[in-house]
């Protein structure tokens, strides 16, 4: 037969028809669904019964209460309390992935003994009682040569029972080596020693509910500064109320974004501005009168040094805008505050800044005063026999790290100058150390010191519970619970306005052949016999914690949480300094053409605890990209540097020289470099394993004179097109 | 049953999201990911591929340091219902397989994985980049599969994802009243992930044809604007921000135009 025009376009549409009256095309789709999709390895989640249990999160310091969804004994999902005082039922990405660390890769998941060399992480299971077999021989050949007083222990935080078992311990054994991670409260800390003469353990509080006007120097106060979900809040409070936020930043970081009151100084004369907007104070007599010593002389060394035309050369601004500013901040109707502690305030921070702030608040009037800051005595509610006679029994005895001694009297613990005392000496003068809760290789700046330093101390034993930095150096560890397996009570400091205690609770079956780091220490204890395991009187954890808690164990369990009040202590004599610590917070090679700061939010977390995949998966590819770190600069800076958006670019400062990727980006000063913490981390698991760099790597320490405290806020860079 | 239907008119849930609230903070993308069993690949710093059913976007104003402005603006599935609601959502229109369709009852759009094959029209369709494509089988390596929700499917290679709404949760609030004997629910019963999470409360959720529910009066709001309104795809989900530059990034809009002006061609048809 013959194909004509005719038949063709008869074929054609009767096909056509046909298709569509055949059932084979849908037919086709549907099979093509049921081949490419029945796989056997795709996971069935397991059904059955939901339950929810509340407890608290200890994931950052912040202090939220967390309810957890369980499908039977799997806990599937974390979410907030709506009923908790501090979150309200919000939640923050780091809080939702918690899950992710409890089942993750990186748990410990029973005792280890390291098998490969230090800072690999390779590890030899073993049992329970060879474990403390072990720590039991090595705390006894310590004691047996009377260098029971080179034992040391680092945690997260000296509150709550944990870390005071610890300190119990360590002052049984005879000694004070009892160290935690400095944050923005020590420093804090150490201005109310010094600017208030305070001797004890005081607390720094802010009434953010009632403040009328915010100054933040460099603090992310929406980017996990403090109690970040408490302050979230507090700050859309301000939003509503039109409270004005001003903040002093070299970058448009979200607070600087959300205040709409970015204040751009030139970096590291935060200080300076604030002792220029002091002078601006005291010449325009706008101070508070009160009981003050030294204020002449203050006065005049603001005169001499820091006169607003001075501060506003130095710090780039325009003098009437310093006075103006100075003017709103001193009016007693604007119930102002300042604050300090940059980004999240996970490090100390210099101290010329937080005495400059904190007689800006002292000069208007905004200390212990409602919608300021507020000095609190910390709560000291544990009480254990016998602890009167043990700490005076160490009293004498010398710290490592010269905390409370000497020129260290401001300080409680100071961390940061262990590695280069090690590494001068050659020698480590910690015998054995025990490390919980606390990541001190990844979070002391100058990282390359602090390995070296870490690789001489002679035994490290960590209650670590996932592998991190700091294990990749200990030669035992004796794993955690997680925070969802575990009872703990959590005092919470973080600037709340009132004291408040919570309780993790063990809303999950211990996953693993873990155990509560304070059952381990007390069975340390016991298993040394003699006074030392009569100091510690427990049956167990839970014993401990139910006696030592009284009435307010049952309330812990039943309620998650205990508010209480708290009474500023009274301030006394007010001294101003006469001069003004010379401290450089940006350290470095100063012919470097480049500034690096480091900067934080709320989906990169750069302390003890390391971002989980749903928290890591939420950072901007302008901070990660594959596995290098992404540098944000300004577009006259990558112009002036050579630099190119998303293309390689080598960072380096006076310690390393790495890799990264730009970011460039309008919302930056010319001549610095954005850095994002929290990556680098060597020991995570996959998902976040070696990927970018740890900003301490790149920053020299430097030691502050007046705290001892690492005051780097900042370091010298070039960036130079790879 | 169908006769309920029939005499009852359907909800139509929706969000408000207040702009000026959100920080940034990253918290609903997480939550949705932990409710939804939303898994994570080695390496997620590849935008394109990475899949998150709600988004924060961040915005800037273009303007040079230090009068740059920031907005970050979290974007869920809009659940499009079309004009007139009636349902002609872009990815509903052109699904060949029926895997995507648009729930008159809720005014949902639903996405039902084991009918979709993977031929990605609705992706092409979807001006809001609110569909993902699973390119990869999803891993969840040891324990990790413990921490999934039997409420939610996880989803295979070669199908197409995106929020829902949380629309298993609409189901278990609905048994819940079934049980109890009723058949609405309470404003607060049915919240999405998202809106619960969020630490600064910028996220409102509920029935934006019920007076009653807080979205229905917020939608109202002199700053409430919807993404690309022009093209008419009656998005479900409102913004509100105080800041003009912010309102104008949600459409298209001429030099000259006004914001929130209808475009021409809308005009002619009234």
């Amino acid at each position: 037969m013959k194909i004509d025009r005719r038949s063709f376009l008869a074929l054609g549409l009767g096909a056509a028809a046909g298709t569509a009256f055949t059932p084979l095309p849908w037919k086709l789709t549907d099979d093509a669904s049921i081949w490419t999709q029945n796989w056997r390895w795709l996971p069935l989640p397991e059904d059955g019964d939901v339950t929810y249990e509340t407890t608290a999160c200890t994931l950052c310091p912040g202090g939220c209460g967390i309810r957890v969804r369980k499908v039977k004994d799997r806990i599937v999902k974390i979410e907030g309390l709506p009923e908790h005082p501090v979150n309200q039922g919000g939640i923050c990405a780091l809080g939702i992935s918690g899950t992710q660390i409890l089942y993750g890769g990186s748990r410990v998941t029973s005792p280890m003994r390291r098998s490969g060399d230090r800072g690999k992480n390779e590890w030899t299971r073993i049992t329970w009682d060879e474990a403390l077999a072990e720590v039991k021989a090595q705390i006894n050949a310590l004691v047996d040569a009377d260098k029971a007083d080179t034992i040391a222990c680092i945690t997260g935080s000296d509150r709550g029972t944990v870390p005071l078992l610890f300190k119990r311990l360590l002052a049984v054994l005879g000694s004070p080596n009892f160290m935690t991670t400095a944050t923005m409260e020590d420093s804090y800390r150490a201005v109310f020693r010094k600017m208030h003469g305070l001797k004890g353990p005081v607390d720094v509080r802010f009434d953010f509910e009632n403040t009328g006007f915010v100054l933040s120097f460099g603090s992310g106060l929406i980017e996990g500064w403090g109690s970040p979900l408490r302050m979230i809040r507090a700050a859309n409070v301000w939003k509503a109320n039109k409270t004005p936020m001003i903040q002093v930043e070299q970058r448009l970081s979200n607070t600087a974004a959300f205040s709409g009151g970015l204040l751009a100084v030139n970096p590291g004369t935060e200080a300076d501005l604030a002792l220029g907007l002091c002078h601006a104070i005291i010449s325009g007599n706008l101070h508070q009168a009160g009981s003050v010593s030294g204020f002449a002389e203050f006065a005049n060394l603001l005169k001499q040094k820091y006169s607003v035309d001075t501060v506003a050369t130095k710090t780039g601004l325009k003098a009437t805008a310093i006075v103006d500013l100075a003017r709103k901040f001193a009016n007693p109707a604007s119930r102002s505050v300042a604050v300090c502690g940059r980004g999240k305030g996970t490090t100390a921070g210099s101290m010329r800044e937080f005495m400059a702030v904190h007689a800006l608040n002292i000069l208007a009037g905004r200390v212990n005063a409602p919608g300021g800051v507020f000095a609190v005595p910390a709560p000291d509610d544990i009480a254990w026999a016998g602890d009167t006679v043990m700490t005076s029994a160490i009293s004498g005895k010398t710290r490592i790290d010269e905390a409370g001694t000497g020129a260290y009297t401001l300080a409680d613990s100071l961390l940061n100058r262990i590695p280069s005392g090690i590494v001068e000496k050659g020698e480590s003068s910690i015998g054995l150390l025990f490390v919980s809760e606390a990541n001190p290789v990844y979070t002391l700046s100058g990282t390359k010191n602090v390995r070296k330093a870490f690789k001489k101390i002679p035994y490290i034993v960590s209650f670590a519970t996932c592998l991190d930095d700091t294990t990749a150096y200990a030669d035992l560890i004796l794993p955690n619970h997680s925070y969802l397996e575990r009872y703990q009570d959590v005092p919470v400091r973080a600037g709340l306005s009132k004291p408040l205690v919570n309780l993790t609770k063990p809303v999950s079956a211990p996953v693993y052949d873990t155990q509560n780091v304070g059952d381990t220490v007390i069975s340390i204890a016991k298993s040394l016999e003699g006074s030392v395991a009569e100091a510690f009187p427990w049956e167990n954890y839970e014993d401990c914690l139910a006696k030592t808690l009284g009435g307010r164990w049952e309330t812990l369990k039943e309620k998650g949480f205990v508010e209480g009040e708290a009474n500023p202590v009274a301030l006394g004599n007010v001294i101003l300094p006469s001069e003004m610590p010379d401290i450089p917070a940006i350290s470095g090679d100063g012919n470097l053409p480049l500034i690096l700061l480091p900067k934080d939010s709320m989906r990169l977390w750069g302390d003890a605890v390391a971002d989980p995949p749903f928290a890591l998966k939420i950072v901007p590819d302008t901070e990660l990209k594959g596995t290098e770190t992404v540098v944000e600069v300004s577009p006259k800076t990558a112009v002036a540097q050579g630099l190119e958006d998303g293309k390689e670019a080598v960072l380096t400062t006076t310690l390393k020289s790495v890799t990264v990727k730009v970011a460039v980006s309008d919302g930056i000063m010319d001549g610095v470099v954005a850095i994002p913490r929290g990556l680098g981390r060597s020991s995570a698991e996959k998902y976040l394993d070696d990927k970018g760099v740890n900003v301490c790597e790149l920053m020299e320490p430097q030691e502050d004179k007046v705290s001892g405290f690492d005051a780097v806020i900042g370091t010298r860079a070039s960036l130079k097109r790879a | 049953m169908k006769k309920e239907t029939e005499h009852k008119p359907g909800k139509k849930y929706g969000m408000v999201i207040d702009l000026d609230k959100c920080t940034g903070c990253g918290s609903c993308m997480a939550a949705c990911m932990a409710e939804n069993n939303v898994p994570c690949k080695d390496d997620e710093s590849n935008k394109l591929s990475s899949i998150t059913w709600i988004r924060v976007y961040r915005l800037t104003n273009r303007k040079p340091f230090p009068e740059t402005e920031i907005c970050y603006l979290p974007r869920p599935c809009m659940h499009c219902g079309g004009v007139g609601d009636q349902g002609h959502s872009p990815c509903v229109s052109v699904c060949p397989a029926t895997a995507t369709d648009y729930d008159h009852g809720t005014g949902i759009v639903s996405q039902i994985y084991t009918r979709c094959f993977g031929c990605r029209y609705c992706m092409a369709a979807c001006p809001y980049h609110a569909r993902y494509f699973n390119w990869w089988d999803p891993v969840w390596p040891g324990d990790l599969k413990k921490t999934l929700s039997p409420n939610v499917s996880p989803r295979m290679r070669g199908v197409v994802e995106k929020c829902s709404f949380c629309f298993h949760r609409y189901q278990l609030a609905m048994e819940k009243a079934y049980v109890e004997g009723r058949r609405d629910l309470e404003e607060g019963e049915y919240q999405t992930a998202c809106t619960q999470a969020c630490p600064s409360g910028a996220i409102t959720f509920g029935d934006l044809d019920n007076p009653d529910h807080a979205v229905a009066k917020m939608k109202e709001h002199p700053n409430a604007f919807r993404l690309l309104e022009r093209l008419q795809t009656n998005p479900k989900v409102y913004y509100i921000s105080s800041r003009e530059w912010v309102r104008r990034a949600g459409d298209n809009y001429l030099k000259n135009e006004p914001t929130n002006s209808k475009p021409r061609a809308a005009a002619h048809h009234g």
